[in-house]
């Protein structure tokens, strides 16, 4: 039967399929990028709003690169929203106690690693699966967000200045295309995250290890592999990546509400999916997240460039994603 | 109804998987109101014959009578519709679910007539379940426990009567059915297996036929007609069960003589102990007391369920060890974990190189360095040329014959998967190597290298004990054969030329051949 179906495959779709699938992501996002140069050739294509891009998807890119860890395991990280929401909250609340911004930081990232600490003893150790368990955790962090801020967004005098100018300023880079511009913080702080997971994963023995217990967790442990150790610290290292982000999201708005890191979840993982079908074994790499990560960052850009409905745009991102992931699993190889 | 001589007839019938002949030109009848019992050692084609049967593998090539008229089988549905029936080994039920609901699973629930809307009746379906393991002589099992509160036993009697369902409206009771039965008896008391005997013999008084297929001697000659011994894929021979002996059947088993399959080797057995076991316990492994020098090959004969993987998986680490203690170098090793007995070289080969051993969509290279990343790395660091160097000469050295090692190891043969498997064995320089069938599902060429493999590893000291079905590779490569049932050691016996491979079959099997 797989056979016949694969045989009727290749005939329907031809020797062009494969090839689609693994480089498919990255066309992609070149395609979007032409059409959106096409369309708005004195705004789109300039080097202020490749910036801005940059800052934009600063967030959701170090959520992202960090989920990837953990998915590469074969797991899942739903809580990483509620958690960004938390750390905003954690973080802010501090300081509006007068807590010294670096105390206040340094306690947050506390809170985020207690939380992959329950996310990964959970799942390594009582073996709940992934799903369910940081679904539960996910509701836990969202509801100690609302109760630690009484429900209100955090904002004003309450926040130091030097924590709500972090998110906005950047490094200098003088005066291009009439502007002075700057290269942002955010965009370093991405940056950062994104070439520690890249080696992380791609150049360390724990990185491959993971992607073993990923591969088949029961060979990996006979292979003297600490099998629960190492999904747990994954899942630590994901909420690092969360709380991280969160702090960055309510740098960048001088303020933070309970809520305001819930779409972070579903973008971040929809990005290490798309990132995900440019791997020939089907395993998630940090660079394809960085694609996927640009592919939403990117199209949110230009589609509000174009004036494009809010409500489309996310009509559009959706079906993006699902045509990607799509096309990946049409011509994998079994 | 037009006469016909036997129920089912099967000739010819061949199945190659990858090239290798699992079936060859098998032929095989089983008349009406006989048991025809089907014996063969493991991977002799029993299995392959019976699941062209039940419709989950089509042959080759197969001539197919049921009742005298050609037929095919393409599905489970069709060998239903033909009036056969299929009781497997391993037990295929729903522990969630009612002994009721698993008995009908798969067929039509009792409803309520044409305007109960599919709407199921529970108190018809537990009273149709009732009737059916009556029919069985059950009748300590109500049909509304929960399944997953019976016995492997119970379970078992309610997988059987699965078996015995008939469809309202089905086939008329004068067409007899067939009854293939694949070890039915493996989780059932003596009682038990005495009320499944009622239940054949009345089966065979209404003219069903049954096929047998079990490994218990015993069993065979108290319920069978005829005796078919298969081997290597081939019908050896059909014997009246009243013409047979335990001892002509074994010899039928075995038949094959050694052949040149092994490489040479020098004795270089050391006078110290390397690994011993000193009455190791757990659930499935008794008392377990063993000693192997350095250099030394133990070849462990079992049957399947005996508890021989367990034994190496105790040692292992993978599995608890309840009592007892395991010496390595005549130290006491506290190997409580997989990842602390390669740290004392103590290396596992699992039995299931896919699901347990390889990550199937690694490569070659990452596959072969898994057990030993870290003293590759610098800081934690891969360090890519080492590893590749590594990996190269690994691959030289087990013979892999891929492109290269970065080869991803899903597009590699059996036996070159079980290569990279062995070539963590060969970077490991172990001192105790534990193999659980080793060559299963590997061709011919590769057995031999892999011999060649675990012979160097004794060359060099290791102390080597070694599952496998395959008595003539354990006669071939061990200096020693110990027999394990039900967990207990039960024979040591020195493989000098003198051991005979019927006798230890024999002893596999019990006493009861000898």
């Amino acid at each position: 039967m797989i056979a016949r179906d694969q045989a009727t495959r290749s005939r329907t779709f031809g020797i062009w399929l494969p090839r689609l699938r693994r480089y498919g992501t990255p066309l992609g996002l070149l395609l979007i990028v032409g059409v959106f140069w096409a369309l708005r050739p004195d705004t789109f294509m300039t080097v202020g709003n490749w910036l801005n891009i940059s800052q934009q998807v600063s967030i959701l890119g170090v959520i992202a690169f960090a989920s990837t860890i953990v998915m590469v395991t074969a797991a899942f990280d739903l809580s990483v929203g509620a958690l960004a929401s938390l750390a905003g909250i954690v973080a802010t609340v501090l300081m509006s106690q007068g807590a010294p911004v670096p105390a206040a930081l340094a306690l947050t990232v506390l809170v985020a690693l207690s939380a992959g600490v329950l996310n990964g003893f959970l799942v390594a150790f009582i073996r709940i699966t992934p799903f369910v368990a940081t679904l539960g955790t996910l509701t836990i962090f969202g509801g100690v967000a609302l109760l630690v801020s009484g429900g209100n967004t955090i904002f004003g005098r309450a926040i130091p200045r030097a924590f709500g100018e972090f998110g906005r300023n950047g490094i200098p880079l003088g005066v291009i295309e009439g502007r002075a511009l700057m290269l942002p913080n955010l965009t370093l702080v991405a940056a950062a995250v994104f070439v520690a997971v890249y080696v992380l994963l791609g150049h360390t023995v724990f990185g491959r290890r993971l992607y073993a217990i990923g591969g088949n967790p029961e060979a990996a442990r006979l292979s003297g592999i600490r099998v629960r150790l190492l999904t747990l610290v994954a899942f630590v290292l994901s909420s690092l990546g969360a709380g991280i982000g969160g702090l960055m999201l309510a740098s960048r708005l001088a303020s933070a509400n309970p809520t305001q890191g819930e779409g972070l979840m579903l973008n971040a993982i929809a990005a290490v999916f798309l990132g995900i079908t440019m791997s020939d074994e089907g395993e998630p790499r940090v660079l394809g997240t960085l694609v996927g990560v640009l592919i939403l960052g990117i199209l949110a850009n230009g589609l509000t460039q174009l004036q494009i409905n809010t409500y489309v745009q996310q009509v559009l991102t959706g079906s993006i994603i699902v045509l990607a992931v799509a096309l990946g699993s049409l011509s994998k190889r079994t | 109804m037009a006469e016909f001589a036997s129920l089912l007839e099967i000739s010819g019938a061949s199945k190659k998987f990858d090239g290798v002949p699992a079936l060859r030109d098998a032929d095989l009848t089983v008349d009406r109101g006989e048991v025809h019992a089907l014996m063969g050692e493991n991977g002799a084609g029993k299995s392959t014959l019976i699941r062209i049967l039940a419709g989950v593998l089509s042959a080759d090539s197969a001539s197919i009578r049921v009742r005298g008229e050609a037929v095919a089988i393409h599905s489970a549905a069709d060998a239903q519709q033909l009036g056969l029936r299929f009781i497997h080994q391993e037990l295929n039920v729903v522990p969630s679910l009612s002994v009721a609901e698993n008995i009908f699973l798969g067929r039509p629930y009792p409803g309520w007539g044409h305007l109960g809307l599919g709407v199921v009746n529970w108190r018809q379906l537990a009273r149709r379940a009732r009737t059916v393991l009556e029919q069985l002589g059950v009748l300590h099992i109500d049909p509304n426990r929960g399944m997953g509160d019976l016995s492997p036993g119970d379970a078992m009697l309610v997988s059987i009567a699965r078996a015995f369902v008939e469809e309202e409206g089905g086939q008329s009771e004068s067409s007899p059915r067939l009854y293939v039965m694949d070890e039915p008896t493996a989780l059932l008391s003596r009682g038990e297996t005495e009320l499944l005997f009622e239940v054949i013999r009345g089966l065979r008084s209404q003219g069903c036929g049954i096929l047998y297929v079990s490994h218990r001697m015993e069993e065979i000659f108290e319920i069978s007609d005829r005796i078919t011994v298969m081997r290597d894929g081939s019908v050896v021979a059909t014997t009246a069960t009243e013409d047979a002996t335990p001892g002509s059947v074994i010899r039928q088993m075995t038949g094959r003589s050694l052949e040149n399959a092994f490489p040479r080797r020098e004795r270089n057995r050391t006078r110290e102990p390397v690994l011993e076991l000193r009455g190791l316990s757990n659930s499935r492994v008794k008392d377990f007391s063993l000693t192997i020098h350095g250099g030394e090959i133990v070849g462990v004969a079992g049957l399947a369920g005996s508890g021989r993987s367990e034994l190496l998986r105790a040692i292992a680490g993978v599995d608890q060890v309840r009592g007892g203690t395991i010496l390595l170098d005549g130290c006491v090793a506290r190997l409580s974990s997989p990842k602390r007995a390669w740290q004392r070289g103590v290396v596992f080969v699992p039995e299931e190189r896919r699901s347990q051993a390889l990550v199937m969509s690694g490569r070659a290279r990452e596959n072969m360095l898994l057990p030993r990343l870290s003293s590759l790395s610098r800081l934690g660091l891969v360090d890519m040329r080492r590893e590749r160097k590594t990996a190269d000469r690994l691959a030289r050295q087990v013979g892999l014959r891929a492109r290269s090692p970065e080869q991803v190891v899903h597009y590699l043969s059996g036996g070159n998967q079980q290569k990279v498997v062995l070539a963590r064995a060969v970077l490991a320089e172990p001192r105790a190597l534990l193999l659980d069938e080793p060559t299963r599902g590997v061709d011919v060429g590769a057995k031999y290298d892999i011999y060649n493999l675990i012979l160097d590893a004794a060359g060099r000291g290791a102390a080597v004990l070694m599952v496998s079905s395959d008595l003539n590779e354990l006669m071939g490569l061990a200096d020693r054969i110990v027999v394990i049932a039900q967990g207990r050691l039960t024979h040591d016996l020195p493989n000098d030329g003198s051991l005979e491979k019927a006798q230890l079959l024999a002893h596999c099997y019990g006493e009861q051949a000898a």
